[in-house]
């Protein structure tokens, strides 16, 4: 089944524009609950309520504040929410080019699927020029009332949009100690690099299944043809053996694994 | 009755954002060929950063409560439980024990079977940003994955289940911490044929020099940071100072005993952590 355009507008690059249409990358496949009253098995709903005494609170008697200082809050009204709400526009413009490398992954947040709308030459070109320079674009946009940051990427010759998280969201190490404890000796990291070295292949998405929400699905089914499918709580073991008796037997343990391949 | 009060359980304490969370958001183990590494896992990022509180006509803070459909009673923690709806209105109840017993021992623990090149993973895959800090006696085995991947940018990939769920996951240091990024599973990512975008076409070569050259002239060695910045949050925050200076709609409530809705700051969590703070012995 084809998905739908969620948005469309111009991806504007100094006077060119590249009219696209905007597609989600992700489809959740968590299996979803639902929250239910262990009484009488119904679903259950929120309403907001006073923290004392827990009364009810209509939505039309809500107001929003920001605290200011502890227990002061300055409140803001709809209208002057509203005011902070950037201009619509269906652009999507071009800030900058950089190399892919320079954004860190904990910022990318939400991918999207950019498709031509209309004019596929352009649409294809650009991807193709975006391929050739190794170079991916920075972008701003506003969509549902928000401004997006994005960075657009080549992904098999298609153009795939994402929106970057800011950097106040974003927890940076540079503010964080090193780790406490006595670094590595050199014995110590050259068999690690040993041991990696022995573990090292290609990323293959391919060979990632969630196999627990598989058992969890099979689980429920049994569940809701009324068997009562037993379930074992397992036990963790400890381990506590030295850093490097373990480095030396993990080297010996894979490297047998792999002659016998 | 406030005394009644203060023994209610928190509600909803797990939120996603990791704002409250002082506590480790999951604790387990790390392994790497026969190696153990026990770690303690946060969240890497907030989600928000200046918060609007909901309050009532005058003032008082407000809280969110479940509350059942049939009875209109407000429930605690212990009188809700978790429904797979089968059909309509028909649930398969699912408890907690049960969720935790059908994760396997070997799933609970982050087995870095393979490491690849961090730059090889397409951030299609990237989902959410944790961190993870040495637990007590780790810090040495720690130190040694971090700066073993560190010399060659690599990336520790695998699978395990966390708080009912199965994550894949890309763990790669940055400043001797390690990241942990959360995965989504290729399933979870639609292809350019599912979206039915249209096949690739031949474009003539002057336009693709023409958009090359576009890039060309509008291409930087980095990131400009001022990209990142957070704008809607400036903009509220010069919106609220306006006012406090103007001293209009402000209003004041008393700070007694009021701990819901307070803000943990994480990365003084974190700091104490990686300090080996919270450790036992």
């Amino acid at each position: 089944m084809a998905a739908r355009a969620i948005w469309k507008g111009d991806l504007k690059l100094d006077s060119t524009k590249v009219p696209v249409k905007l597609y989600s990358a992700v489809q959740d496949q968590t299996v979803r609950f639902h929250i239910l009253d262990v009484k009488s098995k119904h679903r259950v709903k929120q309403h907001m309520v006073e923290a004392d005494s827990g009364e009810e609170v209509a939505n039309e008697e809500i107001q929003k504040g920001f605290e200011v200082d502890p227990g002061r809050f300055v409140i803001l009204d709809e209208k002057e929410l509203a005011s902070l709400e950037p201009k619509a526009s269906r652009e999507i413009k071009v800030e900058q080019f950089i190399p892919p490398a320079e954004i860190p992954p904990e910022y990318y947040d939400r991918p999207y699927y950019l498709g031509p709308d209309g004019d596929s030459a352009a649409y294809f070109a650009l991807a193709e020029a975006l391929q050739n320079q190794e170079k991916e674009a920075v972008v701003r946009w506003v969509m549902r009332k928000q401004l997006y940051v994005g960075a657009i990427r080549v992904d098999n010759d298609y153009l795939v949009l994402y929106t970057l998280r800011n950097a106040e969201e974003v927890l940076s190490t540079k503010d964080l100690p090193r780790p406490a404890g006595r670094a590595p000796d050199k014995k110590e990291l050259s068999m690690a690099k040993q041991l990696i070295e022995l573990l090292k292949g290609e990323f293959n998405p391919k060979d990632y299944k969630d196999e627990y929400r598989a058992r969890v699905m099979e689980f429920v089914e049994k569940k809701a043809k009324g068997h009562k499918p037993k379930l074992h709580l397992v036990k963790t073991k400890k381990k506590t053996t030295s850093l490097d008796s373990v480095l030396t037997k993990s080297i010996a343990a894979l490297k047998k694994q792999k002659k016998a391949a | 009755m406030p005394r009644k009060k203060a023994t209610k359980k928190r509600r909803n304490e797990a939120d996603e954002n990791g704002a409250r969370a002082a506590r480790p958001f999951w604790s387990g183990t790390l392994t790497f060929g026969l190696v153990s590494v026990p770690v303690d896992l946060y969240p890497g990022t907030r989600t928000n950063r200046a918060p609007l509180r909901m309050l009532g006509p005058k003032g008082e803070p407000l809280s969110r409560r479940y509350f059942s459909q049939k009875t209109s009673k407000d429930l605690e923690d212990d009188e809700m439980i978790r429904g797979y709806e089968i059909d309509k209105d028909k649930y398969v109840v699912v408890t907690d024990e049960e969720l935790e017993r059908l994760a396997p021992e070997s799933s609970r623990d982050i087995d870095l079977r393979r490491f690849v090149d961090l730059q090889s993973i397409p951030p299609l895959y990237f989902d959410r940003s944790y961190f993870l800090a040495p637990s007590a006696g780790s810090e040495k085995a720690y130190q040694l994955l971090a700066a073993t991947m560190d010399k060659e940018d690599l990336a520790g990939v695998a699978t395990f289940v966390m708080r009912g769920k199965e994550y894949l996951v890309a763990i790669f240091p940055e400043n001797g911490i390690l990241r942990a990024e959360t995965m989504r599973f290729p399933d979870e990512i639609r292809s350019p044929k599912q979206v039915d975008l249209p096949e690739k076409t031949k474009v003539p070569a002057a336009t693709v020099k023409k958009f090359e050259k576009l890039i060309a002239k509008h291409s930087e060695k980095h990131l400009s940071l001022k990209e990142l910045k957070d704008e809607k949050t400036e903009q509220l925050m010069k919106l609220v100072e306006k006012k406090r200076k103007q001293h209009k709609d402000i209003i004041e409530v008393e700070e007694a005993d009021r701990d819901e809705g307070k803000v943990v700051d994480l990365m003084e969590v974190l700091k104490k952590s990686l300090a080996g703070k919270r450790k036992a012995a």
